[in-house]
């Protein structure tokens, strides 16, 4: 199926919140790729830290909504360090998680979590867990 | 303005294809030429380089004939080991001074055989070869020098710096070495000023994901030209420099320090994406198992047969392409790892090479910011030189009299050099020409013929 | 010297350890660490949402508490240290902000606080001249790895005090240490932070590539100033074990545990014992413990 754009789907309101909950102009991006070679997390992920951008550019947000990896990206601004144009991609993943989970609801339960995780794993993981994965 | 008649000599500062090209033009329309460079001979860049794109013209060849002509011509007065210190005047009436450097040689008795070269016990990392191979502390540049008379480095020089040695005085046999030789300054008056200074590459010394320069494996693209050269320190054979093995796998990383407003220069440096290509051709040629990738972000390859050559490079050569700029380069074991990521698959990139090239971004030489200001010339906030306009006037600047030609206004490719460098000489010739009286003879022969 | 301290919620519970090494180290080279009297956790991670204010009024209100006794905070966890100096940058540049948290948290906090990480009071007011002067046990033929991980460097424009592609704080900490550097290229790639609580084999992955990068760099422990850098290093390596032969599990420690050793101080309070991977035997096999 082809991708139908159009005025309206290109800059639509979910990009416009994403762009004003991150501060990032999406189009500053040239797809270049450097924030995708260097993030430590992108052997794990479906689509690429630049694809996520390239898929909101084209105002296709339902395809990043359904990847693993927004709730893959560890904040470590490693993207955003050698970006060579400036563009915070951490902040962009967090305004898309905050809008879904707004939307759908938390990603993790904390009710769920296993006995021994939260006898073992030290408090400032689930606190920044909680953050990161419930809006 | 004076009554005295505009002079009809030319200063041209920076003696590389842009200043050569200029000055040949101009010489050879009859009118006399000051050429000026700072390095002890004349040839620039290009004699730096193996081969050109995208016709592999060995450079040395093509540019002899040039240096060759420059250097021996009657109405050229080459000033090499030399710097301008200051200008005044204005168009038609310039006063250069320029101070030309120590050699410790007597040029007028040396007849270039190379013996002190040879002997010289003292040497010393190589800017000509870019830090991949040593000179002597005497040298010329290269075998093909022109002129062919070297000069002592009095900084790695064991004279100079220990009180040891004279070696080379010992087997001058036209005793040419002077020690104590002193620098000394010339004034010359000229009408018009062309500025042809060329250009530097960024320093590694700025790019930390890709080593600092302190990867000795990690070299930039003057330096794999140094490499590639059939006179190079290498005699053409591609060797690492950490331990001279022939690199099997070789990764060529395009827009190192370009078109990064955020973290290095904001510009695309023009040339590279073509020469990365002649490289990893070449390297191809030279070894025949080895594996070239050049990690790009866009394909730039606009000029005469550019994008035939692109083709040619990943069909013939087998060259693999992908596109995703390098986040990393760091050392492991005795291997060069490289993180890139190939966004047309979507895929992140590993590559375990032997040697990175680093195509990094053209800047202007740090004198030529000096020379700008000593002029009133106004350079961009990176530095180059600019024109009187952009589009219209490319050539000229603000001052009247004084012309721009090379990489030193941009970066540029060789027939961009070779065209700006006859447009500046034209622009002077068409002063020359009005000032000797040409016109007015033309008038009146005219008028002769019409009777 | 008296410099008001925020240990922070880890620090207070499942890494004791770390607390108590800073705080006797610090005492023996004549700086008290001043708790704070009141102090709440800091949230972790650093909002990214420009809109999420809550999550900044967290670390503020330490900030403020810290203003009311002094013009510098001592933090020991790098995360917590990333997440205060952030939140310090949005109070001293933004100036609604700086409103709207501020009437929130009923304060009046303008940034005037210097929040400094042990490292750099060690560096900056200490100097490594003098600590190695303080040094009763030097670690002679302790090979170590730093590991920095992402908080303490990244980004550079706002944590900025080293640089985040070549850092040195630690190796040179190291070496006033008497330690030898282990050399490696991952000392500043991210252990997985949070994404433990959601992808544990992504997290083991990046870990794993950070430790088996550090055995083949001939390191004989790696260092680290972060509780959750220590735990995910240090957690797993009876996994890696055993699904890749050849890694040998390696001991990972806090920066200050290594500091309270080298200073002649009782290990005994640092908590050696409550590692996955214990760094007892190495310690004393170089008569250290």
């Amino acid at each position: 199926m082809r991708i139908r754009l159009s005025a309206e789907k290109v800059h639509n309101d979910f990009i416009r919140k994403v762009e004003d909950m991150s501060g990032q102009d999406l189009l500053k991006c040239y797809q270049c790729g450097e924030c995708s070679a260097g993030c430590p997390a992108a052997f794990a992920m479906d689509l690429l830290p630049s694809q996520v951008i390239r898929f909101l550019q084209l105002g296709e947000q339902e395809t990043v909504l359904k990847s693993k990896t927004i709730w893959l990206c560890a904040a470590c601004q490693q993207c955003y360090t050698r970006c060579p144009k400036g563009v915070d991609l951490s902040r962009i993943m967090e305004a898309v998680r905050d809008l879904l989970m707004q939307e759908q609801g938390d990603k993790i339960v904390i009710e769920k979590l296993p006995a021994e995780v939260l006898a073992e794993f030290p408090q400032q993981a689930f606190i920044s867990g909680f953050r990161k994965y419930t809006a | 303005m004076t009554d005295a008649t505009p002079i009809t000599r030319v200063l041209i500062i920076g003696a590389g294809i842009a200043g050569i090209q200029a000055a040949l033009d101009i010489a050879n329309s009859g009118y006399e030429v000051v050429l000026v460079d700072k390095e002890p001979s004349i040839g620039g860049r290009m004699l730096q380089l193996s081969e050109t794109f995208p016709t592999l013209d060995c450079a040395q060849c093509i540019m002899t004939p040039r240096t060759v002509e420059a250097g021996h011509h009657e109405r050229i007065r080459l000033m090499t080991y030399s710097e301008v210190l200051a200008i005044e005047g204005e168009i038609g009436h310039f006063t250069a001074t320029i101070q030309h450097k120590a050699a410790s040689v007597n040029w007028d008795l040396c007849t270039g055989c190379g013996l002190c070269q040879e002997k010289c016990p003292a040497k010393v990392s190589s800017p000509f070869d870019r830090g991949i191979a040593k000179r002597k502390a005497i040298y010329t540049l290269s075998p093909q020098a022109v002129p062919n008379k070297p000069i002592i480095d009095r900084e790695s020089c064991t004279w100079y710096t220990k009180g040891k040695c004279r070696l080379c005085e010992k087997v001058c046999p036209v005793h040419a070495i002077d020690y104590e030789q002193q620098s000394s300054t010339t004034q010359v008056e000229v009408g018009a000023i062309i500025l042809a200074t060329g250009y530097e590459l960024y320093g590694l010394e700025n790019l930390g994901e890709y080593g600092y320069g302190e990867i000795p494996d990690v070299v930039d693209g003057l330096a794999f030209e140094r490499l590639l050269s059939a006179s190079g320190p290498t005699s053409g054979k591609v060797r690492r420099p950490s331990d001279g093995k022939e690199p099997k796998e070789v990764v060529f990383v395009q827009c190192a320090g370009s078109r990064a407003p955020e973290t290095a220069m904001p510009y695309c440096s023009k040339i590279c994406c073509m020469y990365t290509a002649k490289h990893a051709m070449l390297y191809k040629h030279r070894v025949h198992d080895g594996n070239a990738y050049v990690f790009y972000i866009d394909i730039r390859a606009a000029g005469k047969r550019y994008e035939e050559f692109y083709h040619r490079a990943a069909e013939e050569d087998r060259v693999l392409f992908i596109r995703g700029k390098v986040a990393r380069v760091f050392r492991e074991g005795d291997k060069v790892v490289v993180w890139g990521a190939d966004t047309l698959s979507g895929e992140t990139v590993e590559i375990a090479a032997d040697m990175v090239v680093l195509a990094t971004a053209m800047v202007p030489r740090a004198e030529t910011k000096a020379l700008a200001q000593m002029l009133g010339i106004p350079t961009n906030e990176y530095g180059f030189l600019l024109p009187a306009d952009d589009n219209m006037a490319p050539v000229e600047t603000a001052r009247p009299g004084v012309f721009l030609a090379g990489a030193a206004t941009s970066p540029k490719d060789i027939p961009e050099t070779v065209a700006q460098a006859s447009g500046a000489a034209a622009k002077v010739l068409s002063l020359f020409a009005q000032w000797s009286g040409v016109p007015q003879a033309m008038q009146a022969l005219a008028e002769a013929e019409a009777l | 010297m008296r410099i008001p301290y925020y240990p922070g919620c880890t620090l207070s519970t499942k890494a004791k350890g770390f607390d108590r090494a800073a705080r006797d180290s610090f005492a023996a080279l004549g700086i008290e660490l001043a708790e704070l009297k009141m102090w709440n956790c800091c949230g972790a991670t650093f909002p990214l949402s420009r809109d999420n204010l809550l999550d900044l009024s967290g670390p503020v209100r330490n900030l403020a508490a810290a203003a009311a006794e002094s013009d510098k905070l001592a933090v020991a966890c790098s995360t917590c240290f990333n997440v205060l100096k952030r939140s310090n940058l949005v109070m001293r540049n933004d100036e609604e902000k700086r409103e709207r948290i501020n009437f929130f948290i009923e304060a009046e906090y303008a940034g005037t606080v210097e929040v400094l990480h042990l490292l750099e009071i060690l560096r900056d007011q200490v100097g490594w001249e003098n600590l190695s002067k303080a040094v009763k046990k030097p670690l002679t033929g302790l090979k170590v790895a730093p590991y920095y991980g992402c908080m303490f460097l990244r980004p550079p424009k706002e944590m900025g005090f080293d640089d985040h592609e070549n850092p040195q704080i630690l190796e040179n900490y190291l070496r006033a240490l008497g330690a030898e550097v282990a050399e490696y290229p991952h000392r500043a790639e991210c252990c997985g932070n949070y994404i433990v609580a959601f992808d544990l084999d992504a997290t083991k992955e990046m870990s794993y590539m950070i430790l088996a990068s550090t055995r083949r760099a001939g390191a004989d422990l790696v260092v680290t100033s972060c509780p959750l850098c220590q735990f995910n290093l240090d957690r797993w390596q009876g996994d890696l074990t055993m699904k890749r032969g050849g890694f040998r599990p390696i001991p990972v420690l806090y920066d200050t545990q290594l500091l309270g050793i080298a200073l002649g101080l009782d290990a005994s309070a640092f908590d050696l014992d409550r590692h996955y991977v214990d760094p007892r035997p190495v310690l004393r096999e170089k008569g250290l413990l």
